[in-house]
């Protein structure tokens, strides 16, 4: 057994058997030689395998452009321009006569040279277009060996596909009915892999650096998508462990369908509201389908990540109408531009900083670029006619960054109103709550705005002084804190005494142990992982409103992290024994 | 019988992003429609103007500087039609810079 991390980049959890696509191995060809009669028998096949390959890829086309659309279709037009390549062919002949070596060789040569040259390319936009030129190689490499393709296209079992990459002429060809589950070597959130899975509603790990060279074809495997974990050959005790899990996943996914159309109450009638975190807008309908009731964070740095240009008003205009039509009239809040710290992007020249965490990020980066905030302003502004929006800062850490936000804001709706652009003139704008200045000063900020929502990542992060990505230190991150309680206790008082509602969007609130503690510490809506909203859901109809804040109250009394932790877990084992093991 | 021309200039990319995928296919499509040879340098690199992998891999930036070396019978004619194509930004914007 052994057990691979990667990154989640599709909820769920599946067992089943290893289907390799390819590995990096595949242009690797040892050398042979032939006879000098046997050349031109080796061009003749070279120009069939591109013949072949070129006719496959006009298939691929017509049927991306039925099943999705012409403008995807489009990027296959370089492919085919690779296939005419007179340079790349000549390289190829002449190396077959000159050194008497079969096509196969001959070409894994050549096209390797191409590959290498291009890594050293210090251009990230270049950089990316090896992985098309990498679909057309493999293509001709397949057709040149006489190997079986599009092996996903006509399955009989359900597999899971593994492979070093997954290229969209690959996705576009698969049996979606028997592809389970994605583990990939490379690849990231916003990779092609991880949008198509999350489409697919199947699990699926990224980044898993070795995969497609440790796993062989019918190996059997876990890929465990909500932790980012891949277990290779599990041993019977782990598949039963996820046995177990995913079929009460199942049951409670079931369960929950029939509480779907009833609120999130407690036993005694008090209504909490629960929401869900999204990326991209393709999330939405597993959103739906796990009965949330609107979204609490719409991330909407995906935009600016994995581009060379900014994007316009108008592109995220459409996006954010599509999202709030869509759930409308369920609210969406959109979270305005976070980009920094973790989160890169490729199309703003941002010098790299020594501790970026605390660096110029999120409004900090907004207030500086009022260009580039506006436009985002307008675009959610516009969207709002459309359904039920609300808008958030990130990362407020005094009264005067909200005030200056604020202000662009009025600015945004002032240009709008000359221009006759209808929007909506009372749209609720929020703070995020994740700095702990912004707790103590809770009651300052609740006068500016209409509600707040912690980020319990970034609070916890701040407030413990702990680097959430160092490993080293990864045991000192304790959402049970009681420092992290009192100060969600704190600024919770705070918005009450103003009269503003108040949620959670971090990781805490998907956790049903800590959504019955933040329950009872008066939280109004919880948002989370769309995944985790049946079990919570689950643990808030067990209990009443007033068991919920004596579990609160009483966890307030420990004095460590792991006494609360220990304390809301037994409690909430008692009140659903049925979300937990045995 | 035509006559064989040799015809070389110097231009500079100034679309935003340089000579990447989109501009460089155009790039090959438009030399491909003439029999003359079509040969571009920069520094010490020199590659074929009809390989859009060599056109790709020359990784021409906004501001870089390109010989285009044209030889064949519609070397003139070639090398308007690739001029017009620099000149207009391969219907892109123009870099800040």
């Amino acid at each position: 057994m052994e057990t691979l991390h990667g990154i989640p980049v599709s909820p769920g959890v599946a067992i089943g058997k290893a289907l390799i696509l390819h590995s990096e191995d595949s242009f690797i060809v040892s050398k042979t030689e032939i006879r000098p009669d046997e050349i031109p028998k080796e061009i003749v096949r070279f120009e069939e395998s591109l013949t072949k390959t070129r006719s496959e890829l006009f298939g691929i086309r017509k049927k991306i452009a039925q099943d999705i659309g012409h403008e995807h279709s489009d990027i296959f037009s370089a492919h085919l321009l690779i296939l005419e390549d007179r340079t790349l062919i000549e390289d190829v002949f002449s190396k077959i006569k000159n050194e008497n070596v079969p096509a196969e060789y001959a070409f894994s040569v050549v096209i390797q040279r191409y590959f290498h040259a291009f890594a050293q390319i210090d251009d990230e936009y270049l950089k990316e277009r090896v992985a098309d030129i990498k679909d057309v190689a493999r293509r001709i490499m397949q057709n040149l060996r006489g190997e079986k393709k599009d092996s996903l296209m006509h399955l009989k079992d359900e597999v899971i596909v593994v492979s070093h990459d997954l290229s969209p002429s690959e996705t576009a060809m698969m049996d979606r009915e028997h592809v389970i589950a994605f583990a990939t070597d490379i690849g990231g959130p916003t990779s092609h892999t991880a949008i198509m899975a999350r489409s697919m509603e199947i699990p699926a790990v990224v980044g898993l650096d070795r995969i497609s060279k440790e796993v062989s074809n019918g190996d059997m495997m876990i890929i465990d998508g909500n932790r980012g974990i891949v277990v290779i050959d599990p041993d019977p005790l782990t598949i039963d462990r996820y046995g177990r899990e995913e079929r009460r996943f199942v049951e409670l996914v079931t369960e929950l369908d029939k509480l779907k159309t009833l609120p999130a109450e407690t036993l005694d009638g008090y209504k909490l509201q629960l929401v869900a975190n999204i990326e991209f807008p393709d999330e939405i309908p597993s959103v739906i389908a796990h009965g949330a009731e609107g979204i609490g964070l719409y991330r909407s740095e995906y935009f600016y990540m994995n581009r060379t240009d900014l994007p316009l008003e108008q592109e995220q205009f459409e996006a954010y109408r599509n999202v709030a039509e869509q759930l409308a009239p369920k609210p969406v809040v959109i979270r305005t531009l976070d980009l920094g710290g973790d989160k890169f992007l490729s199309s703003l020249d941002i010098p790299q900083e020594m501790n970026p965490f605390m660096g110029w990020r999120a409004i900090r980066f907004c207030l500086a670029r009022v260009d580039i905030f506006k436009a985002q302003l307008r675009a959610i502004l516009r969207a709002s006619v459309y359904g039920n929006l609300k808008l958030m800062y990130p990362m407020i850490s005094n009264v005067v960054e909200l005030r200056q936000a604020n202000q662009v804001l009025e600015e945004a709706k002032k240009e709008l109103r000359e221009a006759k652009i209808p929007f909506d003139e009372k749209i609720q704008v929020g703070a995020m709550i994740e700095i702990p200045s912004a707790v103590l000063i809770s009651d300052i900020l609740a006068h500016e705005v209409e509600f707040f929502s912690i980020g319990t990542n970034d609070l916890i992060q701040y407030s413990l002084a702990v680097d959430r990505v160092n490993e080293k230190i990864a045991y000192l991150y304790e959402p049970t804190h009681p420092a992290i309680l009192r100060l969600i206790r704190h600024t919770i008082d705070n918005a009450k005494k103003a009269k503003i509602w108040i949620g959670v969007c971090g990781e805490m609130g998907g956790d049903p142990a800590m959504a019955l503690l933040l329950l009872g510490l008066g939280i109004n809506q919880l948002s989370m992982s769309a995944f985790a909203l049946p079990k919570v859901k689950r643990a808030i109809r067990a209990v009443t409103f007033k068991q919920a804040q004596e579990i609160a109250s009483r966890a307030l009394e420990f004095t460590t992290g792991e006494e609360i932790k220990r304390f809301a877990e037994a409690k909430l084992k008692a009140v659903t024994p049925e979300l937990f093991e045995e | 019988m035509e006559s064989e021309k040799v015809v070389e200039k110097r231009v500079v990319i100034q679309n935003k992003l340089g000579l990447h995928a989109r501009p460089a296919a155009l790039f090959v499509r438009t030399a491909n429609r003439f029999k003359s040879e079509i040969t571009i340098l920069k520094g010490k690199h020199k590659v074929n103007g009809k390989s859009i992998m060599g056109l790709m891999m020359l990784a021409a930036a906004p501001g870089s500087h390109l010989i285009i070396r044209i030889v064949g019978p519609d070397a003139e004619r070639a090398m308007e039609e690739i001029e017009k194509l620099i000149d207009q930004n391969f219907g892109e914007e123009a870099s800040e810079t």
